[in-house]
């Protein structure tokens, strides 16, 4: 079982989610943090970190000596990462997409693959609670490479967990494509209706069955509920505003850790979650 | 001509209600929406849109059934797995695309077209505060840094025609694609920090990244009352890094009224503590050195 935690807009409580939620079952589960931009997950959970793999692309390596610049590579490249000046070849490393466009294009076996880092994988465990999150090379542009990474190592008796960044285009469609169950987080406010009604859009699009919960209920107003209850979206959970759960949160503890009576609405949460992803199948 | 970034690292410290309060007191400005994905300045701005351009991000592959001979090589080439086999033969996964162009280049038929896509929107409009450039990205769309590449380009133009001398550009979360496109050659950028170990960690991402582009950062602390020793970790950190603290924004639930209105905190109330401090921290920005190059 695969859940993606995602939310359209930053900041309302995804990392709360998925840790408290990871805690709480406490065996048979795996967190992945898929926020590569900004990983969070670890400083809550607290796991040991024992591995840490380097997320490596494949660039372009030029054997000038076999070059004929015939520009070809050039030509195929739509992301500019190859520049040709008489006899003067340049890459441009940050622009390469690794297509391996230019290497399949040089009629001359000129062009090979060079490896670039761009960030990695750190894996560990809290007891019985498998820890993976990728961490994106501060100044490196791409980060769904990582995200696909640290999503090969979901395991299939598990529930794994997927901790997605915010927004709602391809670093977000990678951390929730092929889930079986997506738990929105919004919070009651205008900001987090507009977010959440993109983060709905997208997951229509991949066709998963999704729910919600509502974070810092209270602080707002009602038209999220209302919304929810047009589009028939399920609310799974809502976390009323309160200073101790910010609080908690600010000192980068677990709600389920600090105040033990909200294990077993985690549970709840799982078991719904669980109801609502088997129907589909 | 200057141009401000509000970026943050963590999503949701705060950056679009302290844009949105910034356009309110700043003058001859520009306001710019560079959060592309999920952009919601426009709530509190209530722009009055005067043109709507599409937003031609990019190409996808397009496999043409009459020519393809089934060869696979396409397949086999696509090192994004966007080709797949279906019973009715190869077929593009536009999700996955890429946008590359190999399988196009190098299709012995000649069988794949390569349309130029729609990406998203964006616009042009009036506000009472002044010209505002937003824009819209598609749903599951890639190139968001093209785009917003596109609208602070176009603030840029709009305030060189009408002679105003500042951009303010809520920018988008996170330290990637998008952040990149928004901070390059930005006159200074400003990190709306929160005192938390989660808004730390970001805080320092962001500040590493402003400093790989040789931009210059300020900070400020949003919601600082709600933990001392993370905002003095902040601050530290700040301190460290030789990045100036601008101010520490209270906790304050007008915050969340003013937005249900879509009003700026200035107008929910010109006389809060919190508007008085956000005053402080603009007066502060205005004056730093590098806004005065």
């Amino acid at each position: 079982m695969i859940i993606s935690i995602a939310s359209g807009k930053g900041g309302t409580g995804k990392t709360t989610i998925a840790t408290n939620l990871a805690f709480a079952l406490g065996e048979n589960v795996q967190l992945l943090d898929c926020d590569v931009e900004e990983p969070n997950s670890h400083l809550f959970l607290k796991p040991e970190i024992k591995e840490e793999i380097p997320v490596i692309a494949p660039i372009p390596l030029i054997d000038e000596d076999k070059c004929t610049y015939c520009k070809k590579c050039m030509e195929i490249c739509r992301f500019g990462a190859i520049a040709i000046v008489g006899e003067t070849v340049l890459t441009f490393p940050e622009l390469c997409h690794s297509c391996g466009g230019c290497i399949a294009v040089c009629p001359e076996n000129a062009v090979s693959e060079m490896d670039r880092e761009l960030g990695k994988i750190e894996r560990g465990n809290l007891d019985l609670i498998e820890f993976i999150s990728g961490r994106l090379k501060v100044g490196e542009v791409m980060a769904p490479p990582i995200i696909k990474d640290v999503r090969t190592y979901e395991k299939k008796d598990f529930i794994n967990i997927v901790d997605a960044p915010p927004g709602t285009s391809c670093p977000v469609i990678a951390s929730m494509k092929g889930a079986d169950f997506i738990l929105l987080v919004t919070e009651p406010t205008p900001f987090g209706l507009n977010d959440l009604k993109l983060a709905v859009e997208a997951v229509k699009i991949l066709g998963i069955p999704h729910g919600l919960v509502i974070n810092r209920a209270g602080i707002g107003n009602d038209d999220v509920k209302k919304y929810a209850e047009k589009e028939n979206l399920p609310i799974l959970m809502e976390i009323p505003f309160d200073r101790k759960i910010a609080e908690t949160y600010s000192k980068g503890e677990l709600v389920v850790r600090a105040m033990p009576e909200w294990k077993e609405k985690f549970l709840n949460l799982y078991n719904q979650i669980k109801e609502l992803a088997g129907q589909r199948s | 001509m200057k141009e401000l970034i509000v970026l943050s690292g963590k999503g949701g410290t705060g950056k679009t209600s302290v844009s949105a309060a910034f356009a309110a007191i700043a003058e001859n400005m520009v306001m710019c929406d560079a959060d592309v994905d999920a952009a919601d300045l426009y709530l509190l701005l209530d722009p009055d849109i005067q043109r709507r351009t599409d937003f031609k991000g990019g190409n996808v592959a397009l496999i043409n059934p009459d020519k393809c001979t089934q060869c696979g090589l396409c397949h086999e080439l696509c090192k994004f797995g966007a080709v797949e086999e279906t019973e009715q033969g190869y077929e593009i996964d536009e999700i996955e695309c890429e946008g590359c162009g190999v399988c196009v280049d190098l299709c012995p038929e000649n069988a794949i077209d390569f349309p130029i896509k729609t990406c998203g929107e964006w616009y042009i409009s009036d506000t009472r505060f002044g010209p505002m450039v937003h824009a819209k990205l598609g749903i599951a769309e890639e190139n968001s840094g093209k785009l917003v590449a596109l609208v602070r380009q176009e603030a840029k133009k709009i305030a060189e025609a009408k002679k105003l001398d500042l951009i303010i550009t809520d920018g988008p979360p996170g330290i990637g694609c998008p952040v990149i496109a928004s901070i390059g050659q930005a006159t200074a950028v400003l990190i709306v920090a929160e005192p938390t170990v989660s808004g730390l960690h970001d805080m320092e991402r962001v500040a590493d990244l402003a400093a790989f582009f040789k931009v210059p950062a300020m900070v400020c602390i949003n919601k600082y009352d709600l933990n001392d020793d993370q905002t003095d970790a902040i601050e530290k950190t700040a301190m460290d890094k030789n990045i100036e603290v601008v101010g520490n924004i209270p906790f304050d639930p007008d915050f969340t009224k003013s937005m249900i209105q879509g009003k700026t905190i200035f107008e929910y109330d010109n006389n809060s503590q919190a508007s008085r401090v956000i005053k402080g921290i603009w007066n502060k920005i205005m004056k730093n050195p590098v806004m005065n190059k």
